[in-house]
């Protein structure tokens, strides 16, 4: 059709599947085509593989269709990508079809990557060294913890950043429930094992997630670079030559951007594509954006970022296809909910420049949400969220949140000092 | 911002004291900061710290280890070896850049 532009959006999950509806309801179907690229109709619930281990959530409470999660006149193009051709504005699928684009978003997230640490992939793999950050792996490890005797259990972060930054310390308190209800938790012994200073990344949040690894009994063992995994001894290994052993170990792998965008010439050193932080556009090509877990902007990689960012890249997409300068800025907002274990959970909420504190959400002194505080109505948030996911977010319906964070509510009398 | 004495030249440093102001550096004082962790340089080390300090002012953000590694070409084995402990810290605080940011 004459005069007929195409957004091609690379990627039909969290960040993929909202760009697609929200703009879909603010293009006009007579100007912009929308297609969607993916190599599935596997829309996965990436927040329940934490639950699957413990049998919380089955297999088929963390899928559905990536078709049906978009909206009428949304094409899903099934196909693996080989690479963008930014100069020609052009995408060629590794079946050799080609796919031309006016506007490109990336959103093609990351994937763990055991591949990237020596060992991980020895003989232990899936047997007695495990993740959760796929859905085969959160299966896998689901049959294991079904009939494990207890012993050594060692959970250890590889290499920041990754995928929901909180998900490793939920895990370590999620099991350590799981065991104390079993009964067995005296028979097992657990390390939590991080590159970071400490629990966590962020001081006042860290402090307070150590507190509670220390509640449970669970060894914190801190700026631990992980050379390698001996699957003889059954020992982690550090580049600075310290050793954890275990009997089981839960793994995050080191998280890349797909390998597309390495072949592309269009990413970094994670394949992570290097964009304004403001406004997700690519630094290299004006017309490619990169939204979510795709992009290297020093937020957490979660949907809970690609809900806000995307909040404002609608905007922003809006001006940029009328030729004018995107004046909508992102602040790096993002909130989330973290289980400790017995019901309750935690809920943080922060951008590029606040870290999390305590305090009341989302009405200032009233709540009802406790922050950077384990409560049942937080993890009854957590649970509410499923449905939130797949029939508000997805959809690109309001969520009634703001785009933007607020301080009212919260003790920033506990920052002390280094805030930029 | 604090300042403080190094090498008889004044620097803005933060309250860990690594420097702030990109300019106020030159390898004389980063030579005496890592005199001051303990870091006996070689022209191993000031390869990497010329990196640093490049790939800093291209990238607007002081580089991670797996940066160093990959587009700087030293392996993490040996970036351990150079500045034992916290390869990443050190790195910046030698060549006089902010502490790297740790993402939430």
């Amino acid at each position: 059709m004459e005069g007929m532009r195409t957004l091609l959006i690379l990627g039909g999950g969290t960040a993929g599947s909202i760009a697609a509806n929200r703009l879909r309801r603010k293009l006009p179907a007579s100007q912009w085509r929308i297609t969607v690229v993916d190599v599935d109709d596997h829309h996965r619930y990436q927040p329940g593989y934490l639950f699957v281990p413990f049998g919380t959530y089955s297999p088929r409470q963390v899928t559905r269709s990536r078709r049906a999660n978009l909206a009428d006149g949304i094409p899903l193009v099934y196909g693996e990508v080989d690479r963008v051709e930014p100069e020609a504005s052009t995408v060629l699928l590794t079946d050799g079809r080609r796919l031309e684009y006016d506007a490109l978003v990336i959103a093609t997230g990351v994937t763990p990557r055991p591949d990237q640490t020596e060992g991980m992939l020895g003989p232990l793999w899936r047997d007695s060294v495990h993740e959760f950050y796929t859905y085969e792996g959160s299966l896998a490890l689901a049959e294991k913890l079904r009939d494990w005797p207890g012993g050594r259990l060692a959970i250890s972060v590889v290499e920041m950043p990754i995928k929901c930054p909180v998900a490793p310390l939920e895990f370590a308190f999620l099991a350590d429930a799981h065991f104390t209800r079993r009964g067995m938790r005296d028979s097992v012994e657990m390390t939590y094992v991080t590159p970071l200073p400490g629990a966590f990344t962020k001081p006042i949040a860290a402090q307070a997630f150590g507190d509670t690894l220390d509640e449970k009994g669970i060894a914190l063992e801190a700026d631990f670079m992980l050379m390698e995994i001996d699957n003889d001894a059954r020992k982690l290994v550090s580049y600075d030559e310290r050793e954890v052993p275990f009997d089981l170990l839960v793994t995050v792998p080191v998280n890349m951007g797909a390998e597309f965008v390495a072949r592309s010439g269009l990413g970094n050193e994670l394949n992570l594509v290097p964009v304004d932080r403001f406004t997700q556009q690519a630094r290299a090509y004006p017309n490619i954006f990169a939204l979510g877990d795709a992009n290297d902007i020093p937020a957490s990689k979660a949907g809970s970022v690609a809900h806000f960012e995307i909040d404002v890249f609608v905007e922003n997409f809006l001006q940029y296809v009328q030729g004018e300068e995107m004046t909508h800025r992102f602040d790096g907002h993002a909130n989330c909910f973290i289980e400790t274990g017995g019901g309750r959970a935690m809920l943080i909420d922060f951008n590029y420049h606040t870290e999390p504190l305590p305090g009341r959400f989302p009405i200032a002194g009233v709540g009802p949400l406790s922050l950077l505080k384990p409560t049942r109505l937080n993890h009854l948030g957590k649970l509410a969220f499923r449905w939130m996911y797949w029939n508000v977010l997805i959809p690109g319906r309001p969520m009634g949140l703001p785009s933007h964070m607020s301080t009212a509510g919260k003790r920033t009398d506990l920052v002390t000092a280094g805030q930029p | 911002m604090p300042t403080t004495t190094i090498n008889g030249h004044d620097i803005t440093v933060d309250d860990e004291g690594f420097m702030t102001v990109y300019d106020e550096w030159d390898e004389a004082t980063g030579r005496a900061l890592a005199d001051a962790i303990g870091v006996e340089m070689t022209d191993e080390h000031w390869a990497v710290i010329r990196f640093v300090r490049e790939d800093f002012r291209a990238q607007g953000a002081t580089p991670t280890i797996r940066r160093v590694s990959t587009a700087g070409g030293v392996d993490t084995k040996r970036l351990f070896q150079l500045f034992p402990k916290k390869p990443a810290k050190k790195m910046a605080y030698i060549a006089g850049l902010p502490k790297p940011a740790g993402c939430v």
